[in-house]
């Protein structure tokens, strides 16, 4: 299951509730932030500690379109893993369910 | 006045009014619209010669983040804007603290000169306002 957010982590709950569900079945799961959730592959914030726990059991990949625009480039999380569009399509290719959490 | 108004002679007793206006931000640029439509109309905001400011709360901090490159996402940069708002005579920015250092951000990491206030200071500017118009 690829589970794609793209709300800030502050603004909404989508990430939070995302990562339970996810995380109750970490096998084959993974996660991808894009457009707004990309702030919760930064560093330094409230929300930090959440990526990391979850990075444990689940790959994170965030969109580096997405965190480029918004001057987030220097500031991601080590262990989050950064794809472009054709990294996108990969990742949705390789699994076999999608998940966009609205 | 004409000149700021386009040329169109306001009604009198109307012309000298003066207001207090605030804008407050407080949405991620990109993600939504908000940002651009409340930088739009702040811009619109300075054509009347009002006493204008903005204040940047929540994501709103984003907005002002220093780097931003969206060239990748093909969608128009509208951070330098910002830059450009001391030319409007819009030179009230203000930032919450509290926001700032949820974020994990400090004024050096903005891309313009901001007063950074805490909530309490935000929220006396906030009452001594006319007009407070939300984004």
């Amino acid at each position: 299951m690829l589970n794609i957010v793209n709300k800030s982590p502050f603004e909404k709950t989508t990430l939070e509730s995302c990562l339970r569900v996810a995380q109750a079945r970490p096998n084959g799961s993974a996660l991808l932030l894009i457009e707004d959730a990309v702030y919760a592959a930064t560093k330094g914030n409230a929300v930090e500690g959440r990526i990391r726990d979850a990075m444990k059991t689940v790959p994170v990949y965030a969109l580096w379109p997405d965190l480029e625009a918004r001057g987030m480039q220097d500031r991601v999380i080590e262990g989050v893993k950064l794809v472009d569009y054709g990294g996108f399509v990969d990742l949705a290719a390789e699994h076999n369910t999608i998940q966009s959490w609205l | 006045m004409t000149e700021a108004t386009g040329g169109i002679e306001m009604e009198e007793g109307q012309s000298g009014i003066v207001k207090k206006f605030m804008f407050v931000n407080r949405k991620a640029p990109y993600g939504t619209v908000y940002a651009l439509e409340g930088l739009e109309v702040v811009l619109i905001s300075a054509a009347f010669d009002q006493d204008v400011s903005m204040a940047f709360l929540d994501d709103g901090v984003y907005q002002l983040a220093k780097g931003q490159h969206t060239k990748a996402i093909d969608v128009k940069n509208f951070s330098p804007t910002y830059r450009a708002l001391e030319g409007y005579d819009i030179e009230k920015l203000y930032v919450e603290k509290e926001s700032l250092e949820a974020r994990g951000l400090s004024q050096e990491n903005l891309l313009v000169p901001v007063e950074v206030l805490n909530s309490k200071e935000i929220a006396a500017l906030m009452a001594d306002q006319d007009v407070v118009i939300s984004f």
